[in-house]
């Protein structure tokens, strides 16, 4: 059978929260062998917001348990990991975790600096211990600097990117994309770089320390933007729904609550193409709108006109009649229809996997993109410290009594 | 690390970023474009508002690291040239629409045929197979669809899409993620393979905490309310606190986080406030290790609110950051590019980098590489190439193509 991507990689995996997990996650998918360490005492943030409530009630189960009743967790693992409870406030967790850096090929961490290097774990430590391993090391705002040990949470880092100032209305404030925007951007690049260094450690058994910034990351999507500040000494302008190049442009009212479909046009063939879908009327025939700097210039107008096709139509019917005339159009997708869109049901996007404790779940998914020859596995999400035991005494060799004996001394807590 | 690579880049504006990532980590990119030059290069803004095809600023920006040949494919000749070059690359990434290179007879089944090695990475608005892959992925329609502009922009209006369209920037984004999974399969197997990334799905990926959830378990479709993103859970039902806040200068971001992790900041917060000179209000009575804001009613949780309206505009955005970091509080302030290039956080990491354009007689300052690594460099390292510059240097010096060559190539507009 054919070796998958990463068959045979040996990944630690001690991150928290969204980022760090989903660059761990792309070697999950694909074939590596993921440990994952966690912490009931300290448990990750992602496993207590937001959490379900079990049948019997909150007291029915012990904290340890309600700590699986996560569906944020749930969909941010959603593939296979061995999960390793481990307390590195314990001296002897802390030569158990060195015993895991010697296993391991990667090491991926996302906690604030100086939580590993107090304890000896940090890249200096490791490297003496396991020269070959990988650290990918992600947080807010750099290893380094007067942020760096400052805990990044996607609501916030965001701001420091330039990302809260590109959406909004002419006269008024702008808004947020999304609640934690830069959390799903930057483990792009960061997933890009720990896998550019697991190719390089491959061809040339060398290993190396990564630091990604998430707000540095961030920056880099914003390129075109920054370059205009250091050129032109000009800031982003909100533009509302509105297009330098393209007219129409925005979101139109379709039947329905609050249902809207979204249309751009930019070139004149798929003005005339737009103009035979609404059926040639009288208004399109104004000379006014014949070029796209007609258009841009009284788009209001032309909006107004747009907006009284629409909304004889449903979103669906408005996207399928412009796209069939080859003319940009979306519905304004909301999360249901995105359980129903067909395109993304072609790849099997959305999957149907039985939690343990949520039950039978369709929120689990693969990455934004398919490989010919190689598949992307997904698989119920890891229980707090499910296979410590085996971990220990199997893949360490850490004798049975042993183990029995750190268990009492809260060596896994 | 990545230098042993070369990249043949067929991308229109959709794709650039994948091979500028690739080239920040030094892989050799050589970006094909039409003669005459790509089509993106009209793609403002532009340096110093000069609209010229050498001075776009999105060109500037994602085709940095880049090498460049004109090349015109829709020609035999042309692709008789493309498939010598195609001999020697390990990657090939393209943005067109789905079917197009098969059309024109330079689909992955003839390029696997030349190099059995070689890597096809296509990206797309919607992927390469399924109902939609004919459809026109221009940015808003792919936004539209990904469920990220129903959730934002105000409720007594359309939902609303950025003023910088990025759609596709996360579409290339998983194509580089792609090419570099299907370049370490390749050293087991020794074959290369197609990566279909869509711009679609990767946004699909990334709402998915945010909207699905709430769907997936309650039905609930999660709406747009301004800057108003946090929900907080009162006595008497939800209410949705401000994300983004106004301050004396601008905005700041800033979310409630409670419980005992967060005792120490809401303290030192709640000091903050007195010492401003506002009355804090129930803040004041927090029991922080254990309260939440279902212990009160929704006419306190909108006095909290009030309370740090007041608090916030008593004070700049940096002010408030220099505060927020003192104290440990999980506050920043919502920066402009102007901002950036004077925080204090990216200066210190020297994240800026100035990048020679001989042509304009000046270094322009770019954002530096997106991660630090510890062996070889990440990021811009030249500029972004001229048409046709390095036309000698490829059909010249590797192909072997004489001066004569050349010009006929050019005469007959294949160049």
């Amino acid at each position: 059978m054919e070796k998958r991507p990463f068959e045979g990689l040996k990944v630690l995996d001690f991150t928290w929260g969204g980022v760090g997990p989903f660059q761990a996650n792309f070697l999950a998918y694909y074939g590596a062998m993921v440990i994952r360490i966690e912490s009931a005492a300290r448990p990750d943030v992602t496993r207590q917001h937001g959490n379900v409530i079990p049948r019997g009630g909150a007291a029915s189960v012990d904290k340890k348990t309600l700590l699986e009743y996560s569906p944020a967790f749930a969909v941010t693992h959603p593939v296979k990991k061995y999960g390793m409870s481990l307390n590195i406030n314990n001296p002897k967790a802390v030569e158990i975790f060195k015993k895991l850096a010697k296993w391991a090929d990667v090491f991926v961490e996302s906690f604030t600096t100086g939580t590993l290097e107090k304890r000896g774990l940090g890249y200096e430590d490791l490297k003496k211990i396991n020269p070959r391993l990988i650290m990918h090391r992600t947080c807010g705002y750099g290893h380094t600097g007067p942020m760096a040990s400052q805990p990044g949470f996607g609501q916030t880092v965001t701001s420091l990117t330039g990302f809260y100032t590109i959406t909004g209305w002419p006269d008024r404030k702008s808004v947020p994309i999304s609640s934690f925007y830069t959390d799903h951007l930057s483990p792009l690049f960061g997933g890009l770089a720990l896998i550019t260094a697991i190719d390089y450690q491959q061809r040339t058994s060398q290993g190396q320390c990564i630091d990604q910034s998430q707000i540095e990351s961030g920056i880099n999507y914003l390129s075109p933007l920054i370059l205009d500040y250091t050129v032109n000494q000009r800031e982003p302008v909100l533009t509302g729904n509105k297009c330098a190049y393209a007219a129409p442009h925005g979101a139109y009212r379709c039947q329905g609550n609050d249902r809207w479909v979204a249309i751009t046009v930019l070139i004149d063939q798929e003005w005339e193409s737009f103009c035979g879908v609404v059926g040639n009327p009288g208004w399109t025939k104004d000379a006014k709108f014949n070029t796209l700097d007609g258009r841009i210039k009284n788009s209001d107008e032309l909006d107004k006109y747009i907006n009284e096709w629409t909304q004889n139509f449903t979103a669906e019917r408005v996207m399928a009649m412009m796209q069939d005339a080859g003319v940009a159009a979306g519905v304004v997708a909301t999360a249901q229809d995105s359980e129903e869109d067909p395109q993304l049901k072609a790849y099997n996007f959305f999957r149907e996997i039985e939690h343990p404790y949520l039950g039978p779940q369709k929120f689990f998914h693969p990455p934004g993109f398919t490989l010919s020859d190689a598949t992307a596995e997904l698989h119920r999400p890891v229980i707090l410290g499910e296979h410590t035991e085996y971990i220990c005494t199997e893949i360490l060799g850490i004798p049975g009594e042993d183990f029995t004996k750190m268990e009492k001394e809260g060596v896994f807590d | 690390m990545l230098s042993c690579y070369r990249i043949l880049d067929l991308t229109n504006e959709k794709g650039f970023l994948c091979g500028k990532a690739l080239g920040d980590f030094g892989a050799d990119v050589i970006k094909i474009e039409r003669p005459g030059g790509d089509p993106a290069r009209s793609l403002g803004p532009f340096y110093h508002d000069i609209p010229d095809p050498e001075k776009s600023l999105y060109w500037f920006a994602f085709n940095a690291n880049k090498r460049s040949i004109t090349l015109d494919i829709e020609t035999a000749d042309g692709r008789e040239v493309f498939k010598r070059l195609v001999k020697t690359a390990d990657v090939v990434i393209e943005s067109f629409a789905p079917g197009y290179l098969d059309k024109i007879g330079l689909g992955y089944s003839i390029l696997s045929q030349i190099n059995p090695g070689i890597i096809l990475t296509s990206i797309s608005g919607f992927g390469q197979k399924g109902p939609y892959r004919n459809y026109n992925d221009r940015n808003l329609a792919v936004w539209a669809l990904s469920g990220y502009m129903y959730i934002t922009g105000e409720p007594d209006r359309p939902p609303l899409a950025p003023s910088y369209p990025h759609a596709h920037l996360i579409g290339a984004m998983n194509g580089a993620v792609g090419t570099m999974i299907g370049l370490c399969q390749r050293r087991f197997t020794g074959r290369g393979q197609q990566v279909d990334a869509s711009s679609h799905q990767g946004l699909v990926f990334a709402i998915s905490i945010e909207t699905k959830l709430p769907w997936a378990l309650q039905k609930i479709n999660v709406t747009r309310d301004g800057r108003e993103r946090v929900k907080v859970m009162s006595k008497d039902g939800m209410i949705k606190m401000p994300l983004l806040w106004e301050c004396k200068d601008g905005s700041v971001a800033y979310n409630f986080w409670l419980g005992p992790g967060f005792a120490v900041p809401n303290r030192a917060l709640v000091e903050w406030i007195k010492e401003s000179g506002v009355d804090p209000g129930i803040l004041g009575r927090f029991d922080w290790e254990k309260d939440g804001f279902q212990n009160y009613t929704l006419d306190e949780v909108k006095d909290v609110r009030r309370v740090l309206e007041q608090f916030f505009m008593k004070h700049t955005k940096m002010e408030l950051h220099d505060g927020a970091l003192e104290r440990r509080i999980q506050l920043t302030p919502v920066l402009t590019p102007k901002d950036l290039l004077e925080f204090p956080q990216l200066v210190a990491r020297n994240f800026w980098r100035e990048v020679e354009h001989p042509e304009l007689g000046t270094k322009i300052t770019y954002p530096g590489g997106f991660v630090k690594t510890g062996i070889g460099d990440c990021g811009v390292r030249f500029r972004a190439p001229l048409i046709g510059e390095h036309n000698d240097d490829i059909y010249k010096s590797e192909l072997g193509m004489s001066t004569e060559d050349m010009i006929n190539l050019k005469q007959r507009r294949i160049i």
